[in-house]
């Protein structure tokens, strides 16, 4: 009966008989358990691989390779092989369906559809590398006016009047998404928030506190304020360049959370203030906040905690109505507004949210930075954007529909070693990322995952550099909402209409 | 690095042992961002009691304060008293608004009145007593750590959703009522709502009543004996209780409790399916 | 020979950036003496390499001494009907002190001349909104809703005369020459892409700041965008309108000091900021933080006359300096020059000796010179931000 209804591998491990040395280290390897020994060859069981990679990069003799399965089901151009799978798990197992990562469905990213600008004859180009252009960025809320004193005529002697909120400066308008210790190993939140510092760059805490060992970061980290408030207290709050109130996330707009039991070992139980083996439960909604004045409660709370000293910010999932959800977060007092796109990523969310649910982060952008705009509260919040920010051309384009600041998580991910097998849920990731197993966790270098974070985002900054200097600008504030430097070239002109960009040939 | 430093407001008070503020000069109530800096500042010079009057609504008192002082309140706080709290000990002379004790790390609160909504949300530690009838979703997502743990000790009832999500600590509802004369007789209406303790998955909920409760239990949440154990566990602090409110020890253990547990640490265990589609 | 384009672009025209390349020239007397259009002309008809004959205009301040209390409107019409409407509109709002066209020479091979006419005008103030508020709302409302109409200014005492031609047609056309002022600003355009349209010729004006810009901007979508919450509408598509704005933001509606207002316009780069003192520093972080979308990016060098509250002429190039801009200080320290090239104070000098020059400099990239009437030379152009001056030119009494 349950051999009748198996899903059909995915992947096939290919072993080359001929060069396997039979040294078993792929069987130690693979956290999946895919490899056994029967004395006399190594036995691959293809339905149980990920196709993570593990044994193919450590198999001393480079005798494994994974290929698709060539195992080929009926064709059907609605009941495609993924729909039918979902079918097969939930009639065998009847849950809700786990998934990990962002969105993986083939919608089509806007943000490849759209175009930078350059100039040609009526104003110079910058060359990055020889002049300066600035990357900087202030993060947190700014009055919508300054007023000065000034003393004498010639202006020597000024001094400001208006009264100023917290604010602190980034090197590069990026951060580095909210992901928790649980969602990923203690290697790597530790070679994030070092590569955030020596970057001069923020990294999301993620809702699972902030183990202790981190409060040395706490210049370059935002703690994040979740319906579970684990690991809240005093030191949190006070440990943190800023406070974030997490709403939603992309992933999971509207759903809670849940790191179940089994994975609450004693670093995470410490992190998280709650006892081992016990269930994390992050309630669906926050049970302070069931309205938007509540909410306005909530970022008064931590500011008067913190004694207004950073900015506190509200992070939301993009969905339809963020347009006005966002003003109300304006004017509830959040000093920075986080828009995590229906792409975003996640270690463990039902499938069918993550799936179906949000919207594109680009529109979600624009209708939010226009809304702000019409109500004349832009200026004063700092508008940070993620859900699936890929690469610098991403990053590039959200700042120039809007945000001031990029997101972004799996990039992170992918440059410490994740090949993006989707499985972080099972906490069993074979390159000690999305694991707390410490046999896996201690496979994850810190100080080689760090540098490879510091790489990327510095190829980031310097790609961001060249598009600016390209379009002629040497400060990113000029490329900030700059939607002129856009031109959109898909195949739905609704879409430039929302995006208040034009047409390419316009 | 920050680019602006923000001055907080010090507010210069004469130091005495005991400071007492008038938190409607004049008839007209202060904003609660100069009444908490003036707590703060207070707090901040070693001072061990602080007490307001007039008291109309102002939010967030008490919040993140740590040290080993106490804070008595003539009036109705407002919203999220003692929020982050970590140490010190709040009498309140009146009634309380929603979220008392929001995420609570240590420390105790004394109600003399009734309580609102959502009390003890996240609290981690400490101790809340109230001598009246509370709201709603009390003591939702209460958690333990290490050998902290919250108790939430209500004199009257309580309504829907007590001890949601609950994930530690104690509450204990007694159901009492306290007569204009100064009587204390048992409430002859039911001494909670429904959903009682729904998702609860680790600590204990303690009912001083003897009706039928099946009816009103939420999702993984059953009912146990009221054994030895839990006289064990409960029995110090309804001791201190009953002495804070000045009523008989004796006539709040003469009936019987029942206790609500979690019927297992993972209640939604089976809820999801991991198959790789 | 027919002109034509006077109040709006052609359809196809639209709805689009326009850009163009410029010569700018300017002068203040601190004294207030007032002056000939003369020399102004001489300054900008010299850089004549800098125009295309697709647009030319100039601003002249002091020139209505009887008037100086009323707001003075120059208009463009295209015909007798949007002159009607207009008159008519402005009844609503106030009364019309004097109404005149303003005074043009035509050579006779002029077909269909645009109607020029001024309008001396003394608002009627509403509750909770000031004199100038109220004219802004009346300039944007032509502009915008009455066809065939377009306000070239609405100062006091001041007035701007643009049109699509050469340099030298616009001054002979409105008799620039017979004017007398004491701050003169001059611009000759090389449009990009338009034919040229007279009201989207230089100095662009609202109340009493006029702007004449050379250079492209490549924020305008931020600048623009940012513009728009406060309410502005940028319908002509210019960087100078948007310049023009964020001045009129800055200086009026957030009150700022001149000098300020140049720090976000071209703020100093972080690199310079972390020189200065810790005091100038969070000044200028909080501009730069604030302002952050009224930041100017791309080629432009600017010249700014204000008259309100005290008469100033400011000059600007980009942070890395792209566009030219130079600067000249008469000998007895009297007036200011400023202009796109060292040609047009050299020009002076070769007629009749009319200019003896004290000095000649280049300011800073991205800082701005300012002179001030009856108090000379604020800002040279070459200190730090806040900083007093470094050389020595004299303070005038």
């Amino acid at each position: 009966m349950a051999i009748a209804h198996e899903i059909i591998s995915h992947y096939k491990v290919n072993i080359d008989r001929e060069d396997c040395q039979k040294c078993k280290r792929c069987l130690t390897n693979c956290s999946f358990g895919v490899f056994s020994f029967n004395g006399e060859r190594i036995i691959a069981q293809s339905n149980k691989c990920v196709a993570c990679q593990r044994c193919v990069v450590m198999c001393p003799a480079k005798a494994i390779h994974i290929s698709q399965s060539e195992s080929f089901l009926p064709p059907h151009g609605n009941y495609t092989r993924k729909i039918r799978n979902i079918i097969w798990a939930q009639s065998g197992n009847g849950g809700v369906l786990l998934s990990a990562t962002g969105n993986d469905r083939p919608i089509r990213s806007i943000f490849d559809d759209l175009l930078l600008d350059a100039c040609q004859v009526t104003n110079p180009s910058i060359d990055p590398l020889r002049e300066t252009i600035e990357t900087k960025i202030f993060f947190g809320r700014k009055p919508k006016k300054l007023e000065f004193i000034v003393e004498s005529d010639d202006f020597t002697d000024v001094s400001l009047k208006t009264q100023i909120f917290p604010n602190f400066e980034i090197d590069m308008p990026i951060m580095v998404g909210h992901m928790s210790l649980g969602s990923i190993s203690y290697n790597a939140c530790q070679a994030i928030y070092r590569a955030a510092r020596e970057l001069n760059i923020i990294a999301g805490s993620g809702e699972g506190g902030l183990h202790p060992d981190f409060y040395e970061f706490a210049p370059n980290i935002i703690t994040e304020i979740a319906s579970g408030r684990f690991g809240v207290d005093i030191n949190y709050l006070n440990n943190a360049a800023g406070l974030e109130i997490k709403i939603g996330q992309g992933a999971k707009p509207g759903h809670g959370g849940h790191l179940p039991g089994e994975k609450v070992n004693s670093l995470i139980a410490q992190t998280r203030m709650i006892p081992e083996g016990s269930d994390a439960l992050s309630p669906y909604p926050h049970h302070d906040i069931y309205s938007i004045e509540d909410l306005a409660q909530l970022i008064a709370a931590l500011k008067e905690a913190t004694r207004y000293k950073v900015p506190v910010g509200v992070k939301i999932a993009a969905v339809h109505n963020s347009a006005p959800i966002a003003v109300g977060i304006v004017r509830g007092g959040a000093d920075f507004l986080t828009l995590d796109g229906f792409r975003g990523g996640t270690g463990a969310a039902p499938r069918i949210i993550r799936d179906h649910a949000g919207i594109p982060i680009e529109l979600a952008i624009a209708a939010v930075d226009e809304r702000l705009r019409q109500e004349n509260l832009r200026e004063e919040v700092t508008l940070i954007a993620g859900g699936s920010i890929r690469y610098s051309a991403d990053l590039v384009k959200a700042i120039a529909l809007g945000a001031d600041v990029a997101m972004c998580s799996l990039p992170v991910l992918i440059a410490m070693g994740c090949r993006v097998c989707q499985q972080c849920f099972r906490g069993l990731c074979s390159w000690g990322i999305a694991t707390q197993q410490e046999y896996l966790v201690k496979r994850l270098d810190i100080d080689i995952a760090k540098k490879r974070i510091i790489n990327l985002f510095h190829s980031w900054n310097e790609e961001l550099k060249e598009v600016l200097g390209a379009m002629g600008i040497d400060s990113v504030e000029s490329l900030r909402s700059n939607r002129d430097r856009l031109r959109y070239i898909g195949p739905n002109p609704r879409i430039a209409d929302i995006l208040g960009v034009k047409h390419a040939g316009e | 690095m920050i680019i602006n430093e923000v001055k907080e407001k010090i507010y210069e008070i004469g130091f005495d042992d005991i400071i007492e503020i008038d938190a409607a000069p004049n008839g007209e109530p202060i904003d609660y961002r100069d009444l908490n800096a003036m707590i703060h500042a207070r707090t901040l010079k070693n001072c061990k009691k602080i007490v307001l009057y007039n008291i109309c609504g102002q939010r967030f008192i008490g919040a993140a304060l740590q040290g080993d002082f106490e804070i008595i309140i003539n009036g109705v706080p407002g919203n999220d008293l003692g929020i982050f709290m970590d140490g010190p000990k709040i009498t309140v002379y009146g009634n309380c608004e929603d979220q008392v004790g929001n995420t609570m790390n240590q420390g105790s609160m004394i109600i003399n009145g009734n309580g609102g909504d959502v009390i003890g949300l996240s609290a981690r530690g400490g101790t809340i007593y109230i001598k009246g009838d509370v709201g709603y979703r009390v003591g939702i997502h209460m958690k333990e750590y290490k050998n902290k743990f919250p108790i939430i000790i209500i004199g009257g009832t309580a309504k829907d959703f007590l001890g949601e999500y609950m994930a530690g600590g104690i509450i204990v509802v007694l159901g009492l009522k306290f007569l204009p004369d100064g009587s204390i007789i048992d409430i002859d209406q039911s001494i909670c709502g429904n959903e009682l303790g729904t998702g609860i998955h680790r600590g204990s909920i303690y009912l001083r009543t003897d009706e039928k409760l099946e009816d009103k239990l939420g999702v993984g949440a059953k009912i146990v004996e009221f054994d030895g154990k839990g006289k064990e566990e409960i029995g110090p602090f309804l001791y201190e209780y009953c002495e804070t409110f000045n009523i008989p020890f004796d006539l709040v253990i003469n009936k019987q409790f029942q206790v609500i547990k979690p019927i297992s640490k993972r209640p939604y265990g089976g809820t999801y399916c991991n198959k790789m589609i | 020979m027919r002109w034509e384009n006077y109040t709006s672009l052609p359809e196809t025209f639209r709805n689009q950036r326009v850009f163009d390349g410029c010569g700018i020239s300017g002068l203040i007397n601190i004294d207030g003496t007032r002056i000939s259009g003369d020399t102004v002309i001489d300054m900008l008809c010299i850089l004549k390499e800098r125009e295309n004959g697709l647009g030319a205009g100039y601003a002249a301040y002091g020139i209505y001494p009887e008037y100086k209390d009323y707001f003075a409107f120059h208009f463009l019409f295209d015909n007798e009907t949007a002159k009607s409407k207009v008159l008519e509109y402005l009844e609503n709002f106030g009364s019309v002190i004097q109404s005149e066209p303003i005074p043009t020479s035509l050579s006779h091979e002029i077909d269909n001349p645009p109607i020029t006419w001024r309008v001396f005008f003394n608002p009627i103030s509403e509750r909770n909104q000031d004199e100038a508020e109220k004219i802004v709302q009346i300039v944007m409302e032509i502009n915008e809703n009455i066809d065939n109409a377009y306000v070239m200014s609405s100062g006091k005492n001041m007035g701007v005369f643009k049109g699509n031609g050469w340099s030298h047609e616009i001054a002979d056309f409105y008799k620039i020459r017979e004017y007398k002022a004491y701050m003169w600003l001059a611009h000759s355009r090389f449009p990009t892409n338009t034919p040229g349209w007279w009201g989207g010729a230089h100095p662009f004006n609202l109340l009493n700041c006029s702007v004449i810009h050379n250079g492209e901007i490549t924020s305008y979508g931020t600048n623009r965008r940012y513009l728009e919450s406060f309410g502005y509408k940028c319908t002509l598509f210019t960087d100078t309108e948007v310049i023009a704005y964020l001045i009129d933001l800055l200086c009026r509606r957030h009150k700022f000091p001149i000098s300020i207002a140049t720090i976000a316009l071209a703020p100093p780069l972080f690199d310079e900021i972390e020189k200065l003192d810790r005091k100038s520093q969070i000044i200028i972080k909080n501009i730069r933080a604030t302002y952050r979308s009224a930041m100017l990016n791309g080629p432009f060098s600017i010249v700014v006359g204000n008259s309100d509250p005290i008469p100033t002429m400011m000059g600007l190039s980009d942070r890395k300096k792209l566009r030219p801009l130079v600067v000249g200080i008469s000998e007895d320290e009297n007036t200011i020059y400023m202009s796109s090239e060292e040609a047009s104070f050299n020009r002076l000098m070769l007629i009749n000796n009319r200019l003896d020059l004290k000095e000649v400099w280049h300011p800073k990239s991205g800082t701005a010179v300012i002179a001030k009437l009856g108090k000379g030379l604020i800002k040279n152009g070459i200190e730090n931000p806040l900083k007093k001056r470094t050389i020595a030119l004299l303070e005038v009494a």
